[in-house]
């Protein structure tokens, strides 16, 4: 029996066959030639015909999608055939290039021409990347990159997964996701947490497994084995019923003794908003407003984000909504506000700093929040991310008042600020630890890139310290103004504890997660969790942090969680 | 040859989707139509099937392009073209 440890990043124990991602479309060697069996015109004719595949394969997939899904694989299929790609190429092979070298290389030319043209078009170059490597598979008579197709349930198995593979993911038919690199904070392990599915990364080998193995996972636990034994299938089984019961939150969070720590959700639009509403969500700590901006070539108009931000408002009248504004940069560009060139992009101009270049938006936004939040019932609090220093943070302030927004706050991902936390809640009313960007920074550790794993995880004593800062210098600061923590480190039932324990006063999660938190810090005191938070803060690495506060909590185990 | 003038509707220009179904249209015409901005040569005219030629393009809205075809139905095929281009796509 073959056994596999990674990183557990979302819980839950289930038994299924492995389907594996392909591997990535291995570039055809440089100068190679046309073979000297075959003409020119019968390669120019090949490739037409593998082109032709490919394109038809990705309308049927169009046919079958819906919205902005259907839209991209459209113009995806396009260009496939597209003339400007398939002359490229026959000129290519009349000069006596292999047809796979042909497509590479024209793939390659109009990609470096559209990431050229900048914004909208520079992300359509990956279209054509991704166009390229299907029509290489295709003369080659290999499976397609992407996620395979299946009739029936499968656990998928991947190297890593991309934004642009998740949403293609099609959650009634994978049961758990493992993939050999990535780390906690990489789109896999959020997207993992969001669908609720059991999932492990950096499980170094796993990729090996051959498709159809029947393969035990445990999500919490970070492991993965071939041919499952009859205690794992138990475990899976129980796992099955434990998770129904997990289902429910009731809307308060609280310790066994008491002490209210309010269970709030992250949501990306209305649609999340409403089902984080109806899973109990006692707020919102983190609504992203990308949502409204992404895949846009312009600004939206003020108009347009009011409706959109009171969409999200009216799921939770009455109640907290911490909106947090435009958080462009880095994974997130956006062609009207960022730089794509910039050699460092997470150090670059991101979030709040995008205001330093193209000042307006924020004050735009702003105003769009402040009218939805005039016409709804929400508790609106509005948040700047990436902010550094004192200074910052008050100017943010002050453009809030300007908009005659109330309460302004800032996120706290960068240790700067973390540092001076006192200083940087005097000109505010409140803080959020973005937890996955404080431990990046924290670590410098880039939170895509699977060989640094066991250093991106907010496990890290050094993470947990600056949350400690964080909230004593609210505490310095005298006012008593709320620290809530709006990262994934939120969702993980263990950490939830310790960051109350910490003196965190809110914890936001992605909402399929609210059960499993809720139950868990129902089952421990304040005092205990303190304890629990001195114990991960003594702890010499992540991996004992963890494992020491785990086995304080025995009902962990117990859930499977 | 026949040509016709169209004024780009979409709120996007000829981009994303708009440029898919203008693609996907002239990709279906029984002859092979070019697309160049107003006042650029017809030498220098794109084929109007290609998605990536309409990108590279760069039409916004309100821009005024020449479309041009040669053959049997080129007059039929102009004048189908030059609705989609002048219809809103972002509205509907």
């Amino acid at each position: 029996m073959q056994n596999f440890h990674g990183v557990g990043v979302s819980p839950g124990r289930i038994v299924g066959p492995v389907r594996r991602m392909p591997k990535a479309v291995t570039e055809p060697p440089s100068g190679e030639r046309l073979d000297p069996g075959i003409s020119a015109e019968a390669a120019v004719a090949g490739l037409k015909s593998a082109a032709q595949s490919v394109h038809d394969g990705l309308k049927a997939r169009a046919d079958t999608a819906a919205g902005d899904g259907k839209a991209v694989l459209e113009a995806t299929a396009l260009m496939a055939r597209d003339t400007m790609l398939l002359k490229q190429a026959a000129k290519l092979i009349n000069a006596g290039t292999s047809a796979e070298r042909a497509i590479w290389e024209a793939g390659a030319s109009v990609a470096e021409m559209l990431h050229n043209l900048g914004g909208y078009m520079a992300e359509r170059a990956t279209d054509v990347l991704d166009v390229r490597s299907r029509i290489v598979a295709e003369l080659r008579g290999v499976p397609a990159p992407g996620i395979p197709s299946s009739e029936s349930p499968f656990i998928l198995v991947a190297e890593d997964l991309a934004p642009a593979d998740t949403a293609t993911l099609d959650p009634a038919k994978v049961l758990a996701l493992v993939t050999s690199g990535g780390g906690p904070q990489s789109h896999t392990a959020i997207i993992a947490r969001s669908l609720g599915l059991p999932a492990v990364v950096a499980a170094h080998g796993v990729d090996e497994v051959p498709d159809g193995s029947e393969v035990y996972v445990d999500g919490a636990a970070g492991f993965v084995a071939v041919a499952p034994s009859e205690e794992q299938r138990a475990a899976a089984a129980a796992w099955a019923e434990t998770s129904a019961t997990l289902a429910g939150f009731d809307g308060n969070g609280t310790t066994a003794d008491g002490h209210l720590v309010p269970l709030l959700a992250n949501v990306g639009g209305a649609k999340d908003a409403v089902a984080a509403a109806g899973l109990g969500a006692q707020g919102v700590g983190l609504f992203r407003t990308e949502f409204c901006f992404l895949e846009r070539d312009t600004e939206p108009s003020v108009d347009e984000q009011a409706a959109a931000y009171k969409a999200v408002f009216d799921a939770f009248p009455g109640k907290k909504v911490v909106l947090r504004t435009l958080d462009a940069g880095a994974d997130k560009p956006l062609p009207f506000l960022t730089d794509a060139t910039e050699p460092n992009p997470a150090l670059g101009v991101r979030g709040y700093r995008t205001d330093f270049t193209t000042p307006g938006v924020l004050e735009r936004q702003l105003s769009a929040i402040a009218r939805a939040a005039s016409e709804s019932e929400a508790d609106v609090w509005v948040m700047a991310p990436m902010i550094s220093t004192a200074a910052e943070a008050a100017r943010f302030a002050s453009l809030c008042a300007a908009a005659g927004l109330k309460t302004p706050g800032v996120m706290v991902e960068v240790p700067s600020a973390a540092l001076t936390a006192a200083a940087v809640l005097r000109e505010v009313g409140f803080a959020s630890l973005g937890t996955n960007d404080l431990t990046q920074y924290a670590m410098a550790a880039d939170r895509q890139l699977g060989p640094l794993a066991e250093l991106n995880t907010p496990w890290q004593p050094a993470v947990l310290r600056l949350v400690q800062l964080t909230v004593e210098g609210s505490a310095l600061e005298g006012n008593n103004k709320p620290i809530g923590v709006c990262g994934e480190a939120a969702a993980d039932p263990a950490l939830a504890v310790v960051l109350a324990g910490l003196g965190v006063s809110t914890l936001s999660m992605t909402a399929r997660s609210l059960a499993a938190v809720g139950t868990v810090l129902k089952t421990v005191t304040l005092e205990q969790a303190q304890e629990l938070a001195r114990l991960a803060l003594s702890a010499p690495g992540a991996a004992e942090a963890r494992e020491w506060v785990r086995a304080k909590l025995p009902v962990l185990e117990e859930l499977g969680l | 040859m026949p040509e016709r003038t169209a004024t780009i509707a979409s709120r996007s220009g000829l981009h994303a989707r708009p440029a898919a179904l203008f693609a996907e249209a002239a990709g279906e015409q029984s002859v092979e139509v070019t697309i160049a901005m107003q006042g650029d040569p017809a030498d220098d005219a794109l084929d109007a099937a290609s998605i990536l030629s309409l990108m590279t393009l760069g039409a916004a809205q309100g821009d005024v392009v020449v479309l041009r075809a040669e053959g049997e139905g080129a007059e039929q095929a102009l004048d189908c073209l030059v609705q989609v281009l002048e219809t809103d796509h972002d509205a509907e």
